[in-house]
């Protein structure tokens, strides 16, 4: 191996990365294709054909345009929700909480801990008709007598805001922590007010986390479909509910994996957009 | 596919009262299938056996009904000397399906020898239709005697060559005393504004437009379309109007529990074993609809190991103490008897061990309707799906 990586100094890249361009071959880019080809069959269970079934694209996005469009604009506020929610939090821990970082760095991925499934199960009870937070908006009459927050939009996108914040709180973090707070003093010593050192320094130093917490946000919240299927109704049904009710209940493996694709294209083909917005370099950091 | 007989099997199918092997059933043997009495595989000294949650007597649930000694599961051990692999891994039929039906596809083995489905969705017509279950051996179940007659000829397997049922429950109607009082029609349920938003109704098809069609005075034991269209109808309004909350799976007796729901369609077993006294079930005016998890063997499975153990538990004596330990109704003649003398009062519980009245309000699915895709695109647009 010695004599063999000494007479070919090239190759150590590749060697390199090998483990990892199998990994994605064998748990990606195969299924994938897979993925491809069922969606272009037709028939039913279990006798499909593959047969350039076209139609099942356009079918799905005819079908399931209203499910589309709802699973994105939810997966848009609430990576809007958690940016809010999260930039100040973790600014505060990365310059303000000192020996205290970790511990509240721990607070953070403290939920995870828990798997995906029990904590939102446990939102059911935070939100219950007859629990503490409706019963308080009640009494301050934000809600009316038989208002609800269970089984609402409000509550589908809370839960997905919720279950994606360390996505979005922890790339932020990283990009502020490695602020060299020399910088800040520059600035100010340059008369700058705290707004604009913010403004001017620490927010474009932190963008690439930004980005980063966005699209670990957002990609994975459009295509959700527990919060939806147990904090939801019918009306906040998302396209993963869509796909997961294909697959399991309809044997319709073909118009799953075709609504998969189209999942996947408008992503992509939003992600492209984005990079165009923000700026290639800050996607890949 | 072992054709061959072993001795134990001989012995089994001598203890059977088959007193010698005709001719036809040797043919049978050697031909390798399809065959009456013709087994698959050899007896195994392990039985695999894949059931839902909750669905059997455990040392709990036995001291919870007063019974002594050791479940079911043990006394088929001491018995036959076949150990049991237990798997509580059903946990909706879909989603097993799922997950069995790439290696079925393949004609390979799923590592079980019985897995129980229902016959209110399509799932069990899956594994029949696309001969993913095999034919029991009926010489090794002589005590198939006692299933009642109720249901020895369902329109999915008439002759019962490959299902033998293993619990029924009924379905009706739920509620929460401290919210409403009694509902005990569906259109109540439905349409009276004092329950806005706080009822429930199944995912599943086959309940929901079962109960409906029921209300409407059509028979859900054969659908037409317009009858189909007719009772989707009374859940599209009921949806657009809020008033259902959500379409539950079997997860709707949490929230009624908690108040989130005033009112649900909700079956006997999950009430009775919620043991909430403000949560009340009945039987809707127009009746209910019954339905059967089925014990099948699927593809791979060992026939005889599965067909002694169908045998075991078809031995009144056995099904008591199954039905008093899992609170479902069994399908086996003289249960009811025979759990009286181990708990009387448990054995008058109604739920579990219903009168012949309420089996005569209840009704079956009609299973063409299960593997009708147009119908199920429907019922699933009406769930935003």
């Amino acid at each position: 191996m010695g004599t063999f990586l000494h007479r070919h100094r090239g190759a150590t890249p590749y060697l390199l990365l090998a483990p990892g361009v199998l990994w994605l071959a064998i748990f990606f880019l195969i299924p994938l294709a897979f993925l491809g080809y069922e969606s272009l069959q037709s028939g039913l269970f279990p006798n499909f054909e593959f047969t350039w079934e076209f139609s099942n694209f356009s079918d799905g996005i005819r079908d399931y345009r209203e499910q589309f469009v709802r699973s994105f604009l939810y997966a848009g506020i609430a990576t809007l929700a958690c940016l809010v929610l999260a930039y100040p939090l973790v600014y505060w821990i990365a310059f303000r909480a000192g020996p205290w970082r970790n511990l509240f760095l721990l607070f953070i991925v403290a939920p995870f801990f828990v798997t995906y499934l029990v904590r939102t199960l446990a939102w059911l009870n935070i939100l219950a008709d007859q629990g503490p937070v409706v019963g308080l908006l009640r009494d301050v009459h934000i809600l009316d007598s038989d208002g609800r927050l269970l089984a609402t939009t409000f509550a589908v996108v809370s839960g997905i805001t919720y279950n994606f914040f360390p996505f979005m709180a922890l790339p932020i973090y990283v990009s502020l922590e490695q602020i060299d707070p020399r910088l800040l003093e520059a600035a100010k010593d340059l008369y700058a007010s705290s707004t604009q050192a913010f403004l001017r320094v620490t927010l474009p130093l932190s963008a690439p986390g930004i980005v980063a917490g966005t699209l670990l946000t957002f990609i994975p919240a459009a295509g959700d479909f527990i919060n939806a299927a147990l904090l939801g109704t019918p009306n906040q049904a998302m396209i993963g509910n869509v796909i997961q009710s294909k697959f399991l209940e309809s044997l319709d493996y073909p118009g799953a994996a075709s609504l998969s694709f189209v999942l996947m294209g408008l992503i992509l083909a939003m992600l492209l957009i984005y990079a165009r917005i923000v700026g290639s370099e800050r996607l890949t950091g | 596919m072992n054709p061959r007989l072993t001795r134990d099997q001989l012995l089994r199918r001598g203890a059977a009262g088959v007193a010698f092997l005709s001719l036809p059933s040797l043919l049978a043997a050697c031909g390798g299938g399809g065959g009456n009495g013709e087994s698959s595989g050899e007896l195994n000294d392990v039985l695999n056996f894949s059931n839902w949650e909750l669905y059997i007597d455990t040392p709990d649930t036995r001291k919870a009904a007063g019974l002594t000694g050791p479940t079911t599961l043990q006394q088929f051990t001491q018995e036959s000397g076949i150990e049991v692999n237990y798997y509580e891994d059903v946990n909706s039929n879909s989603e097993y399906f799922a997950t069995v039906q790439g290696r079925l596809r393949q004609g390979q083995g799923i590592g079980r020898d019985i897995v129980v489905s229902t016959d209110n969705d399509r799932f069990l017509g899956e594994y029949l239709d696309n001969d993913w279950a095999l034919k029991l051996d009926k010489d090794l179940i002589p005590n198939i005697s006692n299933l009642i007659d109720a249901q020895a000829g369902p329109p999915f397997d008439p002759n019962r060559e490959y299902t033998l049922p293993w619990f029924s429950g009924m379905d009706g109607i739920a509620w929460n005393e401290e919210l409403t009082g009694p509902i005990t029609t569906v259109t109540q349920l439905l349409e009276d504004p004092e329950l806005k938003g706080k009822v429930g109704v199944w995912n599943s098809m086959g309940d929901t437009l079962g109960l409906v069609m029921l209300e409407n005075g059509d028979d859900p034991a054969n659908v037409t379309d317009e009858t189909f269209d007719r009772a989707l109808d009374v859940i599209e309004k009921a949806q657009d109007a809020g008033q259902i909350r959500q379409f539950y799976g079997n997860n709707y007796a949490d929230p009624l529990a908690r108040g989130d729901l005033a009112a649900s369609m909700a079956w006997s077993g999950d009430i009775l074993n919620l043991g909430d006294p403000k949560i009340k079930w009945a039987i809707p005016d127009k009746g209910g609809i019954i339905w059967t998890d089925n014990m099948l063997v699927p593809l791979g499975g060992s026939v005889p190991t599965a067909s002694t153990y169908m045998n075991f538990v078809y031995d009144p004596k056995i099904a008591a103490q199954l039905a008093l330990g899992a609170n479902y109704i069994s399908s086996v003649k003289g249960v009811k008897e025979e759990a009286s003398k181990l708990n009387p009062e448990a054995a008058s519980n109604t739920l579990a061990f219903p009168t012949d009245d309420m089996l005569a309000q209840m009704h079956q699915n009609d299973p063409t309707m299960f593997s009708n895709a147009e119908y199920e695109k429907k019922w699933l647009a009406v769930q935003g799906k």
